[in-house]
């Protein structure tokens, strides 16, 4: 079973590995998502500091929606999907495989870019750590309840606005924890609380939302 | 009484029928009664006046949108465990009264906290929570627009219904936990006047008269999804063309 | 449902068999009351107009759909209760291809047997991918293939899955007159030596002594 699930991650890597243009956009996506508030806003360092964990993590949840559309969606065009689905193993396994594997796509680099990011809204190195761990801990369950949204809208149009309106409301805790944890940095209250609890969200998500997903590839399949 | 009888399309129709004027009827007179404590019972509150009395519009509705979707996710849950179309015919036909009781409570939230605390939005825990069960009603309601296929569409629905459920008591923590750290020295809306008894009755009469008004309409935008759905059945044939 | 019935004389196993099948299609019932049986050494061809839902007879056999009624039995047991057994032993090919654009013709059917859980040696994808045509094309991503080309690469990942059962949706899409008569002869091949398929195709296949069962959907 674990060999399937390497497979699996190791397929879809090797695919992102081949379309690098898809993947370089979604980046550069991030970047200026988070470039927009200073220009917005104003530039103010103190009140960069104050908002940018927030922003930074904001955009996140944005990247995230905007690549999990087609998490599923190319594998479905071209009819692998149900022949993995077909496959003798647990389709929970196919989807978390899935999830991983756009995790080492595309959460990474964010965990890479997030520090540069931080520079930009002025904070400190300490609040940087703790914004990369934050990130670090909660973009799988961005990616594991997105998978759940990706597998919900399989074919459908409306495309990313529609995953989005499903699975924000889902995202609200992991934002007011992850966020959360740098602000306490800033504010002085300490971060453990947070992280603890946004751990804890990971843990749920991981035992639960691939499971879901792989209702949710049956119901979009059948 | 055979239960599974009524998860019978044609069965179900004739008597939701017979049962939504009853509904309809408690429904009204409840409303008139709650309106009835809630303007000339009650006690005006010495700290917040008259405009107070809104919460007898707001409470009800908040708590029918949380109640709602509970009952949705009931019928989804059913409905994918057993298979039954009726189910998923209930949960749809409930989403948009919870959709509009979460959105009154908002609205009513608003004109309650403007003259108390001069802001038309406080972003207290109960009302962002609110704010986001109506995120979770539109999500339901945009999935099942989507999708064509109507077997598809009921079970996405549920489906997602079922993981919003999950996620709502995580949500509200999260939003509460967030709200404390925030807390300034901003008054939440959710310092509820103390309850003098007439108060409470008063509530709790709307809740019922909301409630009551919940089954009627659920009931009668159920026999139209039914009708809908079983339009190739002889029986809705013979209805259709039987009926003037 | 009997596991077995009599065949020239001979118990022989139902492997594959349904039972008061019926399928739904948005509000429509496309078929009910749908039974066959097939067993080793037997073909099932599939018929009827566009849209009289063959495919989605096919996806129901797979499991890729659930049927509105009825059931469908490989070895005697439901295949919701078998999805790893049934999935072993089973091979399918629908409308799309089902192999990835980006991946060469190897690199597709390697990762094809290994999600099947299987080994595959290069020697014997090569040789696969010879016997169907594509020994020019091995390292070019299959995005630059014909649609008649990539469609031989899903047929020579048929041919390494090893599976008893192929169920094939309109296999011949796309294949000229060579490709026709390979897949005929793969077919042949692959019943003679015990195993199974179920096929849709527009025109009747010509399987030399085999006589294929035929089963009409949607009246």
């Amino acid at each position: 079973m674990l060999k399937f699930l390497f497979t699996v991650i190791r397929r879809d890597v090797l695919l992102a590995a081949r379309r690098r243009g898809d993947w370089l956009t979604a980046q550069f996506f991030f970047i200026m998502v988070v470039s927009m508030f200073p220009i917005g806003i104003g530039p103010e360092p103190e009140m960069l500091r104050t908002i940018g964990p927030g922003v930074v993590w904001v955009a996140a949840l944005l990247a995230s929606l905007l690549s999990l559309e087609r998490l599923f969606a190319d594998d479905y065009r071209d009819g692998t999907l149900e022949l993995m689905m077909l496959s003798p193993y647990p389709i929970a396994l196919l989807t978390l495989g899935k999830a991983i594997a756009h995790w080492i796509i595309n959460g990474i680099p964010l965990l890479l870019i997030a520090p540069l990011l931080g520079i930009q809204f002025n904070m400190s190195a300490e609040a940087v750590w703790i914004l990369v761990l934050s990130l670090a801990i909660g973009t799988p369950i961005l990616y594991l309840l997105g998978s759940i949204g990706a597998a919900l809208t399989l074919g459908l149009r409306g495309g990313g606005a529609l995953v989005t309106l499903l699975i924000m409301p889902l995202y609200v805790p992991a934002l007011i924890f992850g966020a959360g944890a740098v602000e306490g940095v800033l504010s002085g209250t300490g971060s453990e609380a947070h992280l603890s609890l946004l751990g804890a969200f990971l843990m749920m998500s991981l035992l639960l939302a691939p499971w879901v997903s792989a209702m949710a590839l049956k119901v979009s399949v059948d | 009484m055979n239960f599974y009888n009524y998860a019978s399309p044609a069965t179900f129709y004739p008597l939701a029928g017979k049962l939504i004027p009853w509904f309809a009827v408690l429904a009204f007179i409840l409303t008139i009664v709650g309106l009835y404590i809630a303007f000339f019972v009650a006690p005006t509150d010495f700290q917040q006046g008259e405009g107070y009395r809104i919460i007898f519009i707001h409470v009800p509705a908040a708590w029918m949108g949380m109640l709602i979707f509970v009952i949705m996710a009931f019928w989804s849950a059913i409905g994918l465990a057993w298979n039954t179309r009726l189910s998923f015919v209930m949960a749809r036909a409930l989403a948009p009264t919870g959709a509009m009781f979460t959105f009154v409570a908002l609205w009513t939230g608003a004109f309650w906290g403007k003259p108390m605390w001069g802001a038309w939005w406080v972003w207290d825990a109960r009302l962002t929570s609110t704010l986001i069960l109506l995120f979770l009603y539109v999500g339901f309601m945009a999935l099942q627009a989507a999708i064509d296929d109507t077997r598809r569409a009921d079970r996405a629905g549920a489906l997602l219904n079922l993981v919003g459920v999950i996620n709502v008591p995580i949500i509200y923590f999260s939003v509460v936990w967030w709200n404390t750290l925030h807390q300034g020295a901003s008054v939440s809306l959710t310092r509820a006047p103390s309850m003098a008894q007439a108060m409470l009755w008063g509530m709790l009469i709307m809740a019922l008269a909301a409630w009551m008004y919940t089954i009627a309409v659920a009931l009668a935008r159920a026999r139209t999804l039914v009708l809908e759905r079983e339009r190739q059945t002889e029986w809705v044939r013979g209805h259709l063309e039987g009926q003037p | 449902m009997s596991r077995f019935r009599i065949k020239s004389g001979l118990m022989v196993p139902n492997m594959l068999s349904s039972h008061d099948l019926a399928c739904e299609r948005g509000e429509r019932l496309l078929f009910k009351s749908l039974s066959f049986e097939l067993g080793n050494g037997e073909a099932l061809w599939v018929r009827g107009g566009n849209g009289r839902g063959k495919t989605s007879l096919l996806r129901l056999l797979c499991g890729l759909s659930a049927p509105a009624a009825g059931v469908v039995r490989w070895r005697g047991e439901p295949i919701d209760r078998t999805r790893e057994q049934y999935g072993r032993e089973m091979a399918y090919i629908g409308h799309a291809n089902g192999i990835k654009d980006d991946l060469t013709p190897m690199e597709n059917l390697r990762t094809a047997a290994a999600l099947g859980g299987r080994g595959l040696d290069d020697a014997t994808a090569t040789a696969a991918l010879e016997k169907v045509g594509l020994s020019r094309c091995l390292d070019f991503p299959a995005r630059v293939l014909s649609f008649g080309q990539r469609r031989r690469v899903a047929l020579a990942g048929l041919m390494t899955a090893g599976a008893l059962l192929w169920i094939l949706d309109e296999p011949l899409t796309g294949l000229d007159v060579d490709g026709v008569a390979m897949v005929e002869q793969m077919i042949l091949d692959h019943v003679t030596a015990g195993g199974m398929a179920v096929m849709t195709t527009h025109q009747p296949l010509a399987l030399g002594k085999l006589t294929p069962q035929t089963l009409s959907v949607g009246g």
